[in-house]
C-alpha cells in the first residue's frame, strides 16, 4: 500500500493569525480569572494548535470550500471598544426583558432584568460575572458537549480566546415569557470574534433567549461562535439566532443542545450574513419525553455558501426530534444541508424527523443535501425527507394573472415557503422581526 | 482434462440457523486441480501470468499492468466506507484459477465436476426453461456458454469477456473501460488488473431480446478472488434483460469478489439487468456497476443482496442523451454479521433525464443494512428530475439500518427529491395475522415479504418466487 501524499498544510496554515504570542497577549490582557479557567483556556489551545485542518476526505466537510477556511490574517479584537451605531437595517425589533450587547466580544451595554426576575434567582450576566458567581454552574456547562460535527479545532480555538459572552440561568421554575436578547457586533478590518452564549434552564423553568449577530462595518471578520443550551427535566427553552454579519465574514458557529427528561426545545437559526458560514447543530436527547426541535431559515445571495451540519442524538428512549431547514438560493449561491439522525441502541420509541428543503431561484445556485439516519433501534419513528425545486409554475402563473410583477411574486413566494418554519415561532413579535430582517436582505 | 477427485466436502451445518440457512443451495464445494494458477499475492508477475495464459494483445497487457500501479496507488477508501475493508489480505488471495479457457456449448461436454456444480445449483434446468442464453462462471473462467440460436440468428453476440476480446476485440476495445475508468475507485483497478471471465454482449439495433440472457457466477476455491468484468452494449432501440446469480460455499476464511460491470445504452435502447446475489457470508463483495445511457434510452438496475459478509455496491446510470432514463431498485437483507452497502448513483448529465431510485432493506438480528446514494445535476441543464424513496425495515430490537445520500443540485429548472423512512413490523398486523392461525414466524415472513413485494414483482417470475423463499428461510428464527 502506498503512503499517503505528504500533508500540504504547514505549521503557519494550521494555526494562521492565532500564533502563540498573539494567544499569550489574550491571556494577560484578560480580567482576573481564575486558574482552572486560564489552565482549559491554554489546553483548548494546544488542542486548537496540534488538531489538523479539515481535509478534502473528512466527510464531515464533504462539499464544503476547504480553501474559505482559512485562518490567516484575522487578530482578535483589540481592548476598549468604542460602542458603535448599529446599522438601522439590522435592528431587531423585539421587546426584551433583558439584553446583552457585546461589542467586539466585550460587553459594552444592554439592559438590566427586572428586579422582580433577579429576586427569584434569575441571572443574565457574562461569563467573566459567573466565573466569580457562578463558577460551579459554568464548570459544569461551559463547553461540555462532545464536538462531533467537525469543528474540534475550531471549537478549541474558541474556548482557548473567548473574550467573554452571555451566561444566562433561570432557576427551577421561574418562567420569563419576554426575550432575552444578545447582541453580538463585530467592527474593524480582520477583526476575529469569539461569541458565546449559555442558557441553564432548572427543571421546570421556562427562558427565550435570541442571539443576533452583527457587523458594524463591512469589513472582512472571523467570528468563531459557541452556544450550549442546556434544558433541564421539564423545561423550555425557545432560542433563535439571526445571523446577520458583514458579507465578507468568515462564520463558523457549533450549537449545541441538551435535552432532558419531559423538556422542550426549540431552536430556530436565521442566516442572512456572511461570505462563508458553517453552522454546526448538535441535539443530545438525553432523558425519556425529551423534544428538540431545529428549524432554520436560509436566504443564500450572492456567491456566498450555508454550510448547516446537524446531529439528532436519541440516546433514550421515548424522545422526539424535529428538524426543518429551507434555503432560498439566489444568485451564484451554495448551501450545504448535512443531517444525520442517531438512534442509539435501546432508545425504543425515538420519533425522529428531518426535513431539508431547498428553493433554487437561479440557475447558477447550487444546493447539497446529505440527509442521513443511523438506526439501531427497531421499535421507531425516523422519516427524512430533502427536495430541490423551483418555485412552483402554477403558484407563478396565478400571481401573474393577478397582475403582480415577477419580483414581487417572487418575494411572496419565498416568504410562503419560510411561513411554514417561521410560523412554528410562538412569539409574534419575534415573528414579525425575523421577517423585517429577511426583507430588508432580499434583493430581488 | 482435471483430475476428478470425488471428495464432495459438505460444511456442516452452521451453529447459528438464523445466519447460515439463506447460504445452504450454494454450500456445497468439490475439490478441484486446476490447469491455470496465478499463485498467492498479487503483482507484476501475477498479472503478467494471466495475460500470458489468455494470450492477449500488448495493449491489454500495458492496459492491466498500469492498472495495478493505480490499485496499489489508491487508499482504502475507510474514510467513508466500513473499516472491515482492511480486513481483506490481499497478499493471501488467489487471483486466478482456470481449467482451460474455452467455454463448452453443451453441458455434456463440461467436465463433470463442473457440471455437477451447476446442476445442484439447478442452471441447465433454468436454461431449459426460460432463458435465451446461459453463461455459466467457475471461479476465473466461464465453463459453459450456450445462446439459443434463434437469438444468435439476429446478430446477438453473447459470450463471456475473454473470448470476446479475441473475437470481437474491435467493438470490446471501444467501449470497454469507457463508462468506469480504471481509476475510479480501488476495486475498479483491480479489477481492471487481473479480470478473467464475465460477460460480453452485444444486441444489433432494433433488435429485442424476448427472453433474459442470464449469467452465473461462481466461486468453488478457497481464499480466492473472482473478478469477472462485463460489458453490454445495447445499439439503436434494441432491448435486453440480462439475469445474474452468484454463490459460493461457505469458507473459514475471507473470498473476495471484485467485478466491474459497464453498461451502454444508445439511443433509444433498453437493458434491464437484474442480480440477485446470495454469496456465503464470508464474501467481501465489491463491485462497481455503471450504465451509460444516450438519448431516450432506458438503464434498469434490479439489485437484490442477500448473502456476503460486506457488500459495497452502488449500480449507477449516467445519463448522457437527452430524456435518458435510469432507475434503480434495491432489495437488501442483512442477516447477523452482515453489512449490506448498498444504493445507487444517478449522474444527470443532459437535459430532460430522469432518475428513480427504490431502495428497500431488511435487517434481521444484529445485521446492518446501509443505503449510500449519489444524485448529481450539473449545471446549466433544464429539466432533470429525480425522486429517491428509501425504506428500512428492523426486524429485531438490536438491528441497525443507515441512510447516507448525496444530492447536489445546481440551477433552477429541476425537481428533485429524497424520502426515507424506518419503521417495525406492525404489531397489530402480525397479531392480526396469528389470530388468524399463523404462526409468529409465518407472520413476520409474509409481513416482510409484503414489505418488499411491490419491488419483488418486477422480477422475472422464477426470481420473484426464489427471493420470497430466501426471504422466507432469512425470517425463520428470527422472531422470538
Amino acid at each position: 500500500m502506498s503512503k499517503s501524499a505528504p500533508t500540504l498544510s504547514t505549521a503557519a496554515d494550521l494555526i494562521g493569525g492565532f500564533t502563540m504570542d498573539v494567544f499569550e497577549r489574550h491571556l494577560s490582557s484578560l480580567p482576573k480569572a481564575p486558574a482552572w479557567w486560564l489552565e482549559r483556556k491554554r489546553a483548548a489551545y494546544a488542542r486548537f494548535a496540534a488538531l489538523p485542518l479539515p481535509a478534502r476526505t473528512d466527510e464531515a466537510w464533504r462539499f464544503s470550500n476547504l480553501s474559505g477556511i482559512n485562518l490567516s490574517g484575522f487578530a482578535p479584537a483589540e481592548r476598549d471598544p468604542k460602542p458603535h451605531p448599529q446599522d438601522p437595517a439590522d435592528a431587531l425589533a423585539v421587546a426584551p426583558v433583558a439584553s446583552l450587547v457585546f461589542v467586539n466580544g466585550r460587553l459594552s451595554g444592554g439592559a438590566l432584568p427586572p428586579p422582580e426576575l433577579v429576586a427569584k434567582g434569575v441571572v443574565i450576566s457574562t461569563l467573566y460575572e459567573a466565573l466569580a458567581k457562578h463558577p460551579d454552574l459554568l464548570r459544569e456547562h461551559f463547553m461540555a458537549q462532545p464536538q462531533k460535527l467537525g469543528s474540534a479545532k475550531f471549537a478549541a480555538l474558541h474556548e482557548a480566546f473567548v473574550e467573554d459572552g452571555a451566561f444566562i440561568h433561570v432557576p427551577k421554575g421561574v418562567e420569563i415569557q419576554k426575550p432575552i436578547v444578545v447582541v453580538h457586533s463585530v467592527s474593524g478590518m480582520a477583526t476575529a470574534v469569539f461569541p458565546h452564549t449559555l442558557v441553564i434552564a432548572g427543571d421546570n423553568a421556562r427562558v427565550s433567549v435570541v442571539d443576533h449577530f452583527t457587523s458594524a462595518d463591512k469589513h472582512r471578520h472571523f467570528a468563531c461562535g459557541a452556544n450550549d443550551l442546556y434544558a433541564g427535566h421539564g423545561s423550555r427553552i425557545a432560542y433563535a439566532a439571526a445571523q446577520c454579519w458583514s458579507h465578507e465574514t468568515l462564520s463558523l458557529q457549533f450549537n449545541s443542545t441538551v435535552v432532558r427528561r419531559d423538556a422542550r426545545v426549540q431552536s430556530l437559526n436565521l442566516h442572512l450574513g456572511a461570505k462563508q458560514a458553517r453552522h454546526e447543530s448538535l441535539s443530545q436527547l438525553q432523558a425519556p419525553g425529551g423534544f428538540s426541535e431545529m428549524l432554520a431559515v436560509t436566504v443564500a445571495t450572492g456567491s456566498r455558501e450555508f454550510d448547516q451540519r446537524t446531529l439528532q442524538i436519541h440516546q433514550a428512549p421515548s424522545t422526539k426530534s424535529d428538524l426543518l431547514y429551507k434555503n432560498a438560493l439566489l444568485d451564484k449561491a451554495r448551501t450545504i444541508f448535512s443531517g444525520l439522525i442517531v438512534v442509539d441502541p435501546d432508545a425504543q420509541k425515538t420519533d425522529a424527523y428531518q426535513s431539508n428543503r431547498n428553493l433554487m431561484l437561479s440557475d447558477d445556485a447550487e444546493s447539497n443535501s446529505l440527509p442521513g439516519l443511523e438506526i439501531q433501534a427497531n421499535d421507531v419513528r425516523c422519516t427524512h425527507g430533502a427536495t430541490s425545486s423551483r418555485i412552483d409554475p402554477e403558484q407563478e402563473f396565478y400571481l401573474k394573472t393577478r397582475g403582480i410583477p415577477q419580483k414581487a411574486a417572487n418575494e411572496l413566494l419565498i416568504f410562503g415557503f419560510f411561513e411554514e418554519v417561521l410560523n412554528r415561532l410562538e412569539d409574534d413579535e419575534l415573528h414579525a422581526a425575523l421577517r423585517t430582517l429577511i426583507r430588508t436582505r432580499i434583493h430581488l | 482434462m482435471s483430475e476428478i477427485t470425488d471428495s464432495e466436502t459438505l460444511e456442516a451445518a452452521p451453529d447459528n440457523p438464523v445466519s447460515g440457512i439463506d447460504q445452504s443451495s450454494g454450500n456445497f464445494k468439490y475439490d478441484m486441480t486446476y490447469d491455470f494458477d496465478a499463485g498467492t499475492g498479487l503483482n507484476e508477475r501475477t498479472v503478467d501470468y494471466i495475460s500470458s495464459v489468455k494470450k492477449e494483445a500488448a495493449w491489454l497487457h500495458d492496459f492491466r499492468q498500469s492498472a495495478l500501479k493505480v490499485f496499489n496507488s489508491k487508499p482504502l477508501p475507510t474514510h467513508w466506507a466500513t473499516k472491515d475493508l482492511e480486513n481483506i489480505n490481499f497478499d493471501k488471495i488467489r487471483y486466478y484459477l482456470s481449467q482451460g479457457l474455452k467455454p463448452k456449448r453443451t453441458w455434456d461436454e463440461v467436465p463433470a465436476d463442473i457440471k455437477r456444480t451447476f446442476e445442484r445449483l439447478g442452471i441447465p434446468e433454468q436454461e431449459r426453461k426460460f432463458l435465451a442464453g446461459v453463461e455459466a462462471q467457475f471461479d476465473s473462467e466461464a465453463a459453459y456458454s450456450n445462446i439459443k440460436e434463434a437469438v444468435a440468428k439476429q446478430g446477438v453476440i453473447f459470450m463471456n469477456s475473454t473470448e470476446a476480446l479475441r473475437e470481437h476485440p474491435e467493438i470490446f476495445r471501444k467501449y470497454f473501460g469507457k463508462v468506469i475508468p480504471t481509476g475510479d475507485n480501488k476495486f475498479s483497478a483491480l479489477n481492471s488488473a487481473v479480470f478473467s471471465g464475465g460477460s460480453f454482449i452485444y444486441v444489433p439495433p432494433g433488435v429485442k431480446v424476448s427472453h433474459p440472457l442470464q449469467a452465473y457466477f461462481r466461486i468453488n476455491a478457497e481464499n480466492f478472488g473472482q473478478f469477472e468484468r462485463t460489458l453490454i452494449i445495447a445499439d439503436e432501440g434494441s432491448e435486453l434483460t440480462y439475469m445474474e446469480g452468484c454463490t459460493a460455499p461457505k469458507f473459514s476464511t475471507a473470498t473476495l469478489h471484485s467485478a466491474v460491470v459497464e453498461l451502454v445504452a444508445l439511443k433509444g435502447a433498453k437493458i434491464q439487468y437484474i442480480t440477485v446475489q446470495n454469496w456465503s457470508s464470508n464474501v467481501f463483495n465489491l463491485v462497481t456497476k455503471r450504465g451509460l445511457a444516450h438519448d431516450e434510452a432506458e438503464i434498469k438496475w434490479i439489485d437484490c443482496n442477500i448473502g456476503s459478509r460486506l457488500t459495497m455496491k452502488y449500480p449507477g446510470v449516467v445519463l448522457k442523451g437527452r430524456k435518458a432514463r435510469g432507475e434503480v431498485i434495491s432489495i437488501a437483507l442483512a442477516n447477523d454479521g452482515q453489512h449490506q452497502d448498498t444504493g445507487a448513483k444517478m449522474v444527470h448529465a443532459a437535459d430532460e433525464t430522469t432518475s428513480t431510485v427504490v431502495s428497500k432493506s431488511i435487517s434481521v438480528g444484529q445485521g446492518r443494512a446501509t443505503y449510500r446514494g449519489v444524485v448529481h445535476i450539473p449545471r446549466h441543464l433544464k429539466g432533470c428530475k429525480n425522486n429517491t424513496e428509501c425504506d428500512a425495515l428492523l426486524i429485531n430490537t438490536n438491528s441497525r439500518t443507515d441512510t447516507y445520500p448525496a444530492i447536489t443540485v445546481r440551477g433552477d429548472r429541476h425537481a428533485v427529491q429524497h424520502e426515507a423512512s424506518v419503521s417495525k413490523v406492525s404489531a397489530e398486523q402480525i397479531f392480526y395475522m396469528q389470530q388468524r392461525g399463523l404462526t409468529e414466524g409465518q407472520a413476520m415472513s409474509l409481513s416482510v415479504n409484503g414489505f418488499v413485494n411491490d419491488l419483488a414483482r418486477q422480477f422475472p417470475m422464477e426470481y420473484s418466487v426464489e427471493l420470497k423463499r430466501l426471504i422466507d428461510l432469512e425470517m425463520e428464527g428470527s422472531v422470538g
